[in-house]
């Protein structure tokens, strides 16, 4: 189910603009408040839904029933690690769901900008970021271009 | 010119009477704008609608002494404090042209009406703040305009990009930049402040004249968003969010931490 905003709760802060992998958050040119410019084209993440800080974006099916009463809504306790989901369907019935809200604590992780830009030789390595360290081990197999020749193996 | 009255000094060209009527004409600008966008987006019955379902779905009533405190701490909360923000650089910029915008109309009302010629010694302390009511507005609004919008922050478009929603913040910024320099160039008894007075007063005009389309109507709007959301969570819809987790202590930060590699 795509999503969509309630434009009363947005304030136009932009997280979901920032974090949508899809690129389709975007903010209206007439009230300033986020939209999802294409829900065919949304991959259904929720990064939006989880990131909003009002609670302002929900989940709709692509029939659009949730003017029927049927809503997708989501609370992100950042403090407590934690990740909870109410499903109301349109015959009333709920259902709560409570997950950790990520494998790490809240705030542990790096964001990328905070890291030193690779060196040029470090651009060209085989290697992706921070491997080997990332993955705690010593080292990993390289291929060697000078012991293979073109359509070699 | 900090201290100086600038519509005192004005008074020598245009009579107190026309700017009195100019001020008397926005403020029916902005009531009128408003009113018509009320009902031209449908917002109270929208409003009211979202409030009464939100008292049917809730667990418990609310009376009216809990709806007044909630109306109090909704107002010294998001109105004053615009803690909707949270904490960041968008709540600074916010309070800074909020603030700025509050002491440059308060004082401009006041020494119009109150203080209309040099017959009438204004206080230092009223051009004072006329001044830095403007000076916030242009603090505030510019830091927003230049680097905190997101179409600038996050969709990496040119801060001279502007479009409709930036009507109200552009003409508030032009309104207090332009009255800035006419006060300025009017003390210096400079040749521009014709001009500058005229564009000043065109910023103003468009600044209070264009409700209906731009967004200054969200300062009565937020304040009611906000109320709602407090007295949702008062009667327990909760606007059909989730309750609050009661399992910290086994997905908190405290747990063990993951053993993946």
């Amino acid at each position: 189910m795509p999503t969509f905003v309630y434009m009363t709760s947005c304030d136009g802060c932009g997280y979901c603009v920032d974090i949508c992998p899809s690129d389709i958050m975007h903010i209206d040119s007439t009230t300033r408040r986020a939209y999802n410019i294409e829900p065919n084209m949304c991959w259904e993440c929720y990064s939006c839904v989880k990131a909003c800080p009002q609670h302002a974006i929900d989940c709709r099916g692509y029939a659009d029933f949730a003017p029927l009463g049927h809503s997708v809504r989501v609370l992100r306790e950042e403090e407590k690690g934690s990740i909870s989901w109410k499903i109301k369907f349109r015959d009333g019935q709920e259902k709560d769901f409570v997950s950790p809200i990520r494998t790490e604590p809240w705030g542990s992780i790096k964001p990328p900008a905070d890291y030193e830009a690779p060196s040029p030789e470090a651009m060209k390595s085989q290697q992706l970021a921070h491997e080997p360290d990332a993955l705690h081990i010593e080292a990993l197999p390289m291929l060697q271009p000078d012991r293979t020749s073109e359509g070699g193996h | 010119m900090f201290t100086s009255n600038p519509f005192a000094a004005l008074s020598e060209s245009i009579d107190p009477g026309v700017m009195q009527t100019y001020v008397v004409i926005m403020i029916l600008l902005v009531v009128g704008g408003t009113l018509f966008d009320i009902w031209h987006k449908g917002s109270a019955a929208y409003f009211f609608r979202s409030w009464r379902k939100s008292r049917d779905t809730g667990t418990r009533r609310v009376g009216g002494g809990e709806m007044s405190a909630l109306a109090v701490r909704t107002a010294l909360s998001e109105g004053m404090t615009s803690a909707e923000f949270g904490p960041g650089r968008r709540r600074v910029a916010h309070l800074l042209t909020m603030y700025g915008f509050l002491a440059y109309v308060i004082t401009t009302v006041i020494m119009v009406f109150w203080y209309p010629t040099p017959a009438a010694p204004t206080p230092a302390i009223l051009p004072l703040l006329w001044v830095i009511g403007a000076l916030l507005v242009c603090v505030g609004g510019y830091w927003f305009w230049f680097f905190i919008r997101v179409d600038v922050a996050a969709e990496g478009h040119t801060p001279l990009r502007a479009m409709r929603a930036d009507l109200f913040i552009l003409s508030l910024l032009s309104s207090s930049t332009l009255g800035l320099i006419w006060a300025g160039l009017q003390a210096m008894e400079s040749s521009w402040t014709t001009v500058f007075l005229g564009l000043y007063l065109i910023a103003t005009t468009v600044l209070f004249g264009s409700v209906p389309w731009s967004k200054f109507a969200h300062m009565f709007y937020k304040p009611a968003a906000a109320l709602e959301k407090r007295v949702s969570e008062a009667t327990g819809s909760r606007r059909n969010l989730p309750a609050p987790a009661d399992k910290p202590e086994m997905f908190g930060s405290a747990r063990e931490r993951p053993r993946h590699y």
